[in-house]
């Protein structure tokens, strides 16, 4: 089965988020920006002013750094864009979410459904990951230019908040829904089934590490 | 006298080739795989980045924007001689990444590990790499780049002989298991597993087994090479594909390197070579001419050598 196709804006309406299923394939219209370990830390920990109107502007935040560069005469770029693994921002999206309004994560490999459950689903907002996880030229076509980059001097380019305006920009797979369900932790569980088969007649090593054993006092013979 | 200037030159071109053009064997080796996938959400993914490298090599612009880290692999033939000597060159191949980085452009990915310090140019302290190998005869010099991406995909683990070879299918399916989940790993990718050497060079090997081997390449030693089928084949049995989805296709291919390790242990590193698997290659000569491929062709006879003395001609004899 092919899966379905969907345009969706950066300033979604809850009706067009309550559409989506997991598995669907979405094209962005419309401003992203990205913000990362960087920009939250500023926001969130040093209470930097967020330099945007959010989420009237943009309610779609991209866990990304992209392969860009900022002329000489002040203009941009960007070549490349890829996202980043999401699951290491979890410690500071729901503080986001709550102060921004943001209704798209967008970025690599989820989160988890605990994740969805507590803080996505109370904000009415969903994941969306990138494919591939390296489509970033396919991306990059769809940027339609870059209209900012702030807290470069503070961030680095690569941690920097960079704003684009997105024109059919995609593909991006549905990972998470309403009901805080999660594409990847529904893919893991039918993969499941095989573990034992693919394992049969491998034994655990000889020597075992922490974290094989939570429990400090023990022995890793 | 391979002039410097050429050097440099060359390095920026193929700083851009890396970046841009995914090397023709893993190419092929995707190909094969979108083929066979049957998952949907699978099959998805791998046309989507088939369609990918299309798009980059169109536009000219970099196939994945987490550009890697990129580094060097330097091979000399015994009489290369390089104008301005050997710290010339590494100031060339420093530059050329410096330049590259700007021009492509590429991100720069290469901060300082505990003050986050970014030159904004992929160069600092110990970066990029640069790794130098020899072989026994030419004037020439091998410049390999790689890109290699990713902070998933890679492990390390101290085996003993009495794991045997049922301990280190495990580890291998263990990696795979942990980094291949919601696609980490960015799979399907070319395993390498390094497999002996002391801690350090174990992870160098299977680092190299992994970015300086080329798709349906095999170890010379037959009975390492029928490992390399059979780990292939129980990596794509697991049924996870592309980005950790229902799918056949996890290991585009498994390279297998060996090294001397103390008789006590078996020390075992995995390192997976992403959907962008980014190499690119070129022999400069003294005369001017510049030869590029895409096969590194890293490990030759002479640098799996096993003992003291090397012996090309006997050996050809054999």
């Amino acid at each position: 089965m092919k899966p379905r196709e969907i345009r969706l804006s950066t300033t979604p309406t809850p009706e067009a988020i309550a559409e989506l299923r997991l598995g669907d394939i979405v094209y962005l219209d419309g401003l992203m920006y990205t913000a990362r370990e960087g920009v939250y830390m500023r926001a969130l920990e040093e209470k930097a002013n967020i330099p945007m109107e959010l989420p009237s502007e943009s309610a779609a935040n991209f866990h990304c750094s992209p392969a860009a560069r900022i002329n000489p005469d002040g203009s941009f770029d960007m070549g490349a864009v890829t996202a980043t693994a999401s699951f290491r921002f979890a410690k500071w999206l729901p503080e986001w979410m709550e102060k921004t309004g943001a209704k798209l994560i967008i970025g690599k490999g989820g989160m988890s459904s605990k994740d969805y459950k507590s803080y996505f689903v109370p904000n009415g907002a969903v994941y969306l990951s990138t494919v591939g996880y390296g489509t970033g030229a396919l991306l990059g076509r769809g940027v339609e230019s870059v209209e900012a980059v702030h807290w470069n001097e503070e961030l680095g380019l690569a941690q920097a908040m960079w704003v684009i305006k997105c024109n059919k920009m995609g593909p991006f797979i549905v990972a998470s829904d309403l009901n805080g369900d999660c594409l990847f932790e529904r893919e893991n569980a039918k993969i499941a089934q095989n573990i034992e088969r693919v394992y049969e007649g491998t034994k655990p090593a000889v020597l075992k590490r922490y974290g094989e054993s939570d429990d400090r006092s023990d022995e890793v013979i | 006298m391979i002039p410097i200037d050429l050097i440099q030159k060359t390095a920026e071109s193929l700083m851009d080739k890396a970046a841009i053009e995914i090397p023709e064997d893993y190419l092929d080796g995707l190909q094969k795989a979108a083929k066979t996938e049957d998952g949907d959400l699978s099959s998805f993914v791998l046309k989507a980045m088939l369609e990918n490298y299309e798009a980059a090599k169109e536009d000219r612009r970099a196939m994945c924007g987490d550009t890697g880290v990129p580094r060097w692999f330097v091979k000399l033939g015994n009489d290369a001689k390089v104008e301005g000597g050997m710290c010339a060159l590494e100031t060339a191949l420093r530059r050329a990444t410096a330049n590259s980085t700007n021009g492509v452009p590429l991100r720069p990915n290469r901060v300082h590990p505990l003050w986050r310090t970014d030159h904004n140019n992929n160069v600092g302290i110990g970066a990029p790499e640069i790794e130098y190998g020899f072989e026994p005869e030419g004037e020439w010099i091998d410049l390999i780049t790689v890109h290699k991406g990713g902070l998933f995909g890679t492990d390390y683990r101290m085996l003993f002989p009495s794991d045997g070879i049922q301990g280190i299918k495990r580890f291998y399916l263990d990696s795979l298991m942990a980094f291949g989940k919601r696609g980490l790993a960015c799979q399907p990718a070319i395993i390498g597993i390094g497999l002996g050497g002391s801690k350090d060079i174990c992870m160098t090997l299977g680092k190299r087994a992994s970015v300086l081997r080329t798709v349906g390449s095999r170890n010379s030693d037959p009975r390492i090479a029928e490992m390399e089928d059979e780990f292939k084949e129980l990596g794509n049995s697991i049924g996870m594909g592309a980005m950790g989805f229902v799918g056949k296709n996890m290991v585009i291919d498994c390279n297998i390197e060996v090294g001397y390790c103390h008789t006590g242990g078996m020390p075992m590193s995995v390192h997976a070579f992403c959907l962008s698997s980014r190499r690119a290659v070129a022999r400069v000569y003294p005369d001017g001419r510049v030869e590029h491929r895409t096969d590194p062709d890293w490990f030759t006879p002479y640098q799996r050598r096993e003992t003291v003395d090397w012996e090309p001609m006997r050996e050809a004899a054999e």
